[in-house]
C-alpha cells in the first residue's frame, strides 16, 4: 500500500523537532527549586519526559492540524476520501515504537525508584526508638510485604506487634547509605490539623521541621486521626500519614532555606490550612536550635507536670504551639476532639 | 489486508428472508418488548408523545434519552459546585465558602459529575440508543431491566441533593476512612446509598450491553461489520461487571462500619484504612475506562463519517479496546503509590500503567491517520471530535508521567492531578458527549441542531477548556495540593486565570442549552440520514419508528465502507480490486 514518503523535508522536521524538545526538556523551569538528594533524580527523570512529550505533543498536534486543514472537503464535493481501511506496517509501527518508548520509561523508572531509596523502606529497627510518638507505633499491625491485603485484615495484630523489625512503606535508604542507621531521626506525627515533630534523641517536640543540611535524616510517619500525607515540594518527596500503618521517608537536604510542609490528603475541613514548615540549616544552626528548646522545654514541663496534657482539650493543649504550626487559634478548636492520643505526651 | 477481509465479509451470507430472519430473533424470547413485539392486535403508538419520556418506558430509545436529559441535568448541578469552588480559589483565603460546605460541594461535585453525568449520559444515554440501532436489534435483551436500570438513577441523584441538608458528604469522591468514618455520618451513608445505586443500575445495564451484542445482531451482521462503538460497549459492560461489584462490597462495608459498630476499616480497633483504598480503586480505575471507552466508541463512529473515510485499522482499534479493558483492571494502584503501598507494588503497577498508553496510543493514531486523505465536513460533531483528539493528547502524556511511581511521589494529589484528570474527563469525555449529541441529535429527534450556534458553543468550550485546565498543571508542580479551599499567595495568579477560564465554560453552556431545547422544539426537520452514515441507525427514519424498523434492515456492507461499493471517491486512487 501506500509508502510513507521519507523526503528531506520531513528529515529536517524531524530534527528540528528533536532538538527543539530536547531544548524544552532542559528549560522549562516548570518545577521548584531542588532541596533533597532525590530531587535532582526526579527532575532529570521528568525532563526526560518532558522531552518525549514535547515531541511527541508537536508530532501528533501537528498531524492533526496538517490533516486538518488539508483535507477539508472542497465545496461542492460530495464524494468520499480516500477507501483506505488501514496499513499493517503502518499499525506496527505506532504500536512499537509507544511500546518501546515506555518499555525505556519503566526501566528508568525502576532505575530512578531505587536510586532514590525506594526499594529500602525497611531496613530500619522500630526497637531503639520507643520514645514518644512512635508508642502509637509500636501497637501497629506488622505490614506483611507479600500480602498486606489479606493479613492485616483480621486478628493478626496481636502477633506481629512485637516482631522486632518493622517494615515500613515509603522512602528508605539510598543505595549509598544502605545498612547504615540515619544521623538524625525525627518522629513525625500528623493529626487535624498539624503536624508535630519529636526528636527522640534529645527529646525535643516542635511545630516545625528543623534538619541539618548534608545529614542523611529519616522521619517515621505516622497519623493519630485520619489519614494525612507529608509533602515538601522542594524534596520531591510525598508519603502519607497513615493511622494504623507507619511508614518512612528518608532524605538528605541539599539547600538551606525555609520550604513549605504540605498536606495532600484531604483531612477534613481545614486540610488546606494544615501547613508547617521545614528549615534547613547549617548543622551549628540545628545544634543550637536543638539546645534551646531542650531547655526551654525542660522548663515547662516542671510548670505541666501537675496537668497531665491529655485531660486538657486538644485545643488548649496545643495553643502555644499554634504559631510554630502555621495554624491560627480558630482552626484549632476545629480539631478532633479524641483524636489525639497518648502520643501527644511524651 | 483489512480492507480485503472487510470486503469479504460484506457480501457473504446476506440474503436471509424475511422470515429466517425474525425466526432468528424470534430465538431470544426477551428480544422485543412484551406487548410490542408481533401481536398487532394490540396496535402501539407510531411515536412516542412527550409525556411518554416521563414514565416507566422500556422501548430503549426512550430509556437513552432519558438518560442523556437526567444525566445533563445533574451535569448542571455539579457544574455549578464547580463554579461556586472557582469562586472561591479566586482567591487564597477561605473567604467566599465555609470550607465545610466547600468539601462537599468538592465531593458532590466529582460524583455528580462521575456517577450522574459522565456514566450515565456515555454508558446509559448513548448505549441504549444506539446499540440496539446499531445491530439491527428491535430492543435492549432485557428491555424491564433496562428501564429499571435508568430508574435507579434519578433517587440516586436525589439523595445525594437531599443530603446537602445534612451538611453533605465532604470526603471527596474517594471518601476515604477513617476521614469518612468520622465526617458527618448521615451525609456520608447518604453519599454511599446513592452510590450504590448507580452501581446496580450500572451492573444490571452492562449485562444488558453484552447479550444484546453478543447474541441480538440481524443475522446478516458479521462480527468485522459491528460498529466500534459496540465494541467499546462490549468492552465498557465487561469491565464494569468486573469492577462494580468490588466497590459496591468496598463501601457497603463503610457503610457497616459507620452505622453498624463494625471495624473494618478502623485502625484503632484492628481494621485496616488501606484495604478500602484497593477495594476502592479497583473498581475505580476501571471506572474511568467506563467514562472514556464509549466515548473513544463514539469517536470511532463520527470520525469516519464526518471524513467521509473508512475507520483506519478498524481491527486494531477493536481489539484495542479489549486491550485497554484487560490491562485496566491491574494498573489501580497507581493511585496510591504515596500510600501504604511496598516498593514491588509501587513498580509492578508503575509498568501495568505505563503499557496501557499502547493501546490507548494505537486508537489515537488509528483516528488521526483516518483523517488522512479525507473529505473532513467542519460539523459542529467533528469539531468536537476533533478537538477531543487533541485534548486527549494533552490528557494522555500527562497521564503516562503520572503512571510512573518516582514522578508520581511528587505531584500526586496535587492541581497537577486535577489538571490531567480534567483534559481527559472534561476534554476527553465531555467533549465526547458533546459530539455524540451533535451527531445523533437529528435520529433522537427529528430535527436538526442550529450548526451555528454549535460552533459558538465549540469554540467558548475549547477555550474555556485549556483556560480552566492548563494552568493547573503548572500550580501542582509548583506544589499546590489539590482539595484545599485555601493557599498560598504565590499562586495567585494561575489560580484567576483557572478561575476565568471556568467563567467561560460556564457560558459555553448557555448556548448548547438553549439550542437543543430551541432545536427540539422547533428545529429544521432532519432527514433519515443527514451525514451520509453506513451504520443501521441511519437506514430507519429519524426518530426511529418504536420498534427501530418496519422490516429488518439487511447488512451489506461495514459501517465505514466509504469510497467502496459502488461509492464514489474522487481520486483515481480508488482500489483497483473489485468486489467479488
Ligand atoms: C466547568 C467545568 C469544571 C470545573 C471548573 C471544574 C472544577 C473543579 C475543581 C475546582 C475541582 C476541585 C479540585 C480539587 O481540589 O481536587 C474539581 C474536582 C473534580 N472534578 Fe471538576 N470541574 C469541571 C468539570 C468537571 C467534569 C466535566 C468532570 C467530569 C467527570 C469533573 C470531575 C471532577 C472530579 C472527579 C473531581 C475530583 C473530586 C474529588 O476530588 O473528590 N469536573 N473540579
Ligand atoms: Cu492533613
Ligand atoms: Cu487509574
Amino acid at each position: 500500500m501506500k509508502q510513507i514518503p521519507v523526503s528531506l523535508l520531513t528529515l529536517v522536521a524531524g530534527v528540528v523537532i528533536a532538538f527543539f524538545s530536547l531544548w524544552v526538556g532542559q528549560n522549562h523551569h516548570l518545577l521548584p527549586e531542588q532541596a533533597s538528594e532525590q530531587a535532582p533524580l526526579v527532575d532529570g527523570f521528568f525532563n526526560v519526559m518532558v522531552t518525549i512529550a514535547t515531541a511527541l505533543f508537536i508530532v501528533v498536534q501537528g498531524a492533526i492540524l496538517i490533516f486538518a486543514i488539508k483535507y477539508r472537503k472542497p465545496k461542492d464535493d460530495d464524494s468520499d476520501g480516500l477507501p483506505i481501511e488501514g496499513n499493517f506496517s503502518v499499525e506496527i509501527f505506532w504500536t512499537a515504537i509507544p511500546a518501546l518508548i515506555v518499555i525505556g520509561l519503566g526501566i528508568y523508572s525502576v532505575e530512578v525508584y531505587r536510586a532514590m531509596g525506594g526499594f529500602d523502606p525497611a531496613g530500619y529497627e522500630m526497637i531503639a526508638h520507643h520514645h514518644g510518638a512512635s508508642s502509637a507505633i509500636a501497637k501497629m499491625p506488622g505490614s506483611a510485604m507479600a500480602a498486606p491485603i489479606i493479613a492485616d485484615s483480621e486478628g493478626t495484630i496481636s502477633e506481629t506487634a512485637s516482631a522486632p523489625v518493622e517494615k515500613k512503606y515509603g522512602i528508605g535508604a539510598t543505595p549509598e547509605e544502605e545498612g547504615k542507621a540515619a544521623s538524625l531521626v525525627v518522629d513525625v506525627t500528623a493529626m487535624q490539623y498539624a503536624w508535630i515533630f519529636n526528636y527522640p534523641d534529645s527529646g525535643v517536640t516542635s511545630g516545625e521541621l528543623h534538619v541539618p543540611v548534608g545529614k542523611d535524616v529519616l522521619l517515621n510517619i505516622t497519623a493519630v486521626d485520619v489519614i494525612h500525607s507529608f509533602w515538601v515540594p522542594q524534596f520531591r518527596l510525598k508519603q502519607d500519614a497513615i493511622p494504623g500503618q507507619p511508614t518512612q521517608l528518608r532524605f538528605v537536604a541539599i539547600k538551606e532555606g525555609d520550604f513549605p510542609i504540605v498536606c495532600t490528603e484531604l483531612c477534613g475541613s481545614y486540610h488546606g490550612g494544615m501547613r508547617a514548615r521545614a528549615i534547613v540549616e547549617t548543622p551549628e544552626k540545628f545544634d543550637s536550635w536543638i539546645t534551646e528548646n531542650q531547655v526551654a522545654q525542660q522548663q515547662e514541663s516542671i510548670q505541666t507536670v501537675a496537668t497531665n496534657p491529655t485531660d486538657l482539650p486538644t485545643s488548649e493543649f496545643l495553643a502555644p504551639y499554634t504559631k510554630e504550626m502555621g495554624i491560627d487559634a480558630h482552626s484549632l478548636t476545629h480539631l478532633h476532639p479524641g483524636a489525639i492520643v497518648s502520643s501527644m505526651s511524651n | 489486508m483489512t480492507k480485503q477481509l472487510v470486503r469479504k465479509f460484506s457480501y457473504k451470507r446476506l440474503i436471509l428472508t424475511d422470515e429466517k430472519r425474525f425466526m432468528a430473533q424470534a430465538q431470544l424470547p426477551l428480544n422485543t418488548p412484551p406487548g410490542m413485539s408481533g401481536d398487532s392486535a394490540k396496535e402501539h403508538p407510531k411515536a412516542w408523545k412527550w409525556y411518554d419520556y416521563f414514565t416507566f418506558n422500556i422501548d430503549h430509545k426512550v430509556i437513552g434519552i432519558q438518560y442523556l436529559v437526567t444525566a445533563f441535568f445533574f451535569y448542571l448541578i455539579g457544574g455549578l459546585m464547580a463554579m461556586a469552588m472557582r469562586a472561591e480559589l479566586l482567591t487564597p483565603d477561605s473567604d467566599f465558602l465555609d470550607p465545610t460546605l466547600y468539601n462537599a460541594f468538592l465531593t458532590n461535585h466529582g460524583t455528580f459529575m462521575i456517577f450522574l453525568w459522565i456514566v450515565p449520559a456515555a454508558i446509559g444515554g448513548f448505549g441504549n440508543f444506539l446499540v440496539p440501532l446499531m445491530v439491527g436489534a428491535r430492543d435492549m435483551a432485557f428491555p424491564k431491566l433496562n428501564a429499571i436500570a435508568f430508574w435507579l438513577n434519578p433517587p440516586a441523584g436525589a439523595i445525594l441533593l437531599a443530603s446537602f441538608f445534612f451538611g453533605g458528604s465532604q470526603t471527596g469522591w474517594t471518601a476515604y476512612p477513617p476521614l469518612s468514618l468520622i465526617t458527618n455520618n448521615i451525609g456520608q451513608s447518604m453519599w454511599i446509598l446513592s452510590i450504590v445505586l448507580v452501581g446496580t443500575s450500572s451492573i444490571l445495564g452492562s449485562v444488558n450491553f453484552v447479550i444484546t451484542i453478543l447474541f441480538m445482531r440481524v443475522p446478516s451482521m458479521q462480527l468485522t461489520q459491528v460498529p466500534l462503538f459496540c465494541w467499546a460497549m462490549l468492552a465498557t459492560s465487561v469491565l464494569a461487571l468486573f469492577s462494580t461489584p468490588v466497590l459496591a462490597a468496598g463501601l457497603v462495608l463503610l457503610l457497616f462500619d459507620i452505622n453498624f459498630g463494625t471495624s473494618f476499616f478502623k485502625p484503632d480497633a484492628g481494621g485496616n484504612v488501606i484495604i478500602y483504598q484497593h477495594l476502592f480503586w479497583f473498581y475505580s480505575h476501571p471506572a474511568v475506562y467506563l467514562m472514556i471507552l464509549p466515548i473513544f466508541g463514539i469517536m470511532s463512529e463520527i470520525i469516519p463519517v464526518h471524513a467521509k473515510k473508512p475507520i483506519f485499522g478498524y481491527k486494531a482499534i477493536a481489539y484495542s479496546s479489549l486491550a485497554i479493558c484487560f490491562v485496566g483492571l491491574f494498573v489501580w494502584v497507581h493511585h496510591m503509590f504515596t500510600s501504604g503501598t511496598p516498593p514491588w507494588m509501587r513498580m509492578f503497577f508503575t509498568i501495568s500503567t505505563l503499557i496501557v498508553a499502547v493501546p490507548t496510543g494505537v486508537k489515537i493514531f488509528g483516528w488521526v491517520a483516518t483523517l488522512w486523505g479525507g473529505k473532513i465536513r467542519y460539523t459542529t460533531a467533528m469539531l468536537f471530535a476533533i478537538g477531543l483528539l487533541s485534548m486527549f493528547v494533552i490528557g494522555g502524556i500527562s497521564g503516562v508521567t503520572l503512571g510512573t511511581a518516582p514522578f508520581d511521589l511528587h505531584v500526586h494529589d496535587t492541581y497537577y492531578v486535577v489538571g490531567h484528570f480534567h483534559y481527559v474527563l472534561f476534554g476527553g469525555s465531555v467533549f465526547g458527549i458533546y459530539a455524540g449529541i451533535y451527531h445523533w441529535f437529528p435520529k433522537m429527534t427529528g430535527r436538526m441542531l442550529n450548526e451555528t450556534w454549535g460552533k459558538v458553543h465549540f469554540i467558548l468550550t475549547f477555550i474555556g477548556t485549556h483556560l480552566t485546565f492548563l494552568p493547573m498543571h503548572e500550580l501542582g508542580l509548583q506544589g499546590m495540593p489539590r482539595r484545599v479551599a485555601m493557599y498560598d499567595p504565590q499562586f495567585i495568579s494561575l489560580n484567576q486565570i483557572c478561575t476565568f477560564g471556568s467563567i467561560l465554560l460556564g457560558i459555553s453552556v448557555i448556548p448548547f442549552f438553549f439550542n437543543a431545547l430551541w432545536s427540539w422544539m422547533y428545529g429544521e426537520k432532519a432527514s433519515d440520514n443527514p451525514w451520509d452514515g453506513l451504520s443501521l441507525e441511519w437506514t430507519t427514519s429519524s426518530p426511529p419508528l418504536i420498534e427501530n424498523w418496519e422490516v429488518l434492515p439487511v447488512v451489506t456492507h461495514g459501517p465505514y465502507d466509504y469510497g467502496m461499493n459502488g461509492r464514489s471517491a474522487t481520486t483515481d486512487k480508488a482500489p483497483s480490486e473489485s468486489v467479488s
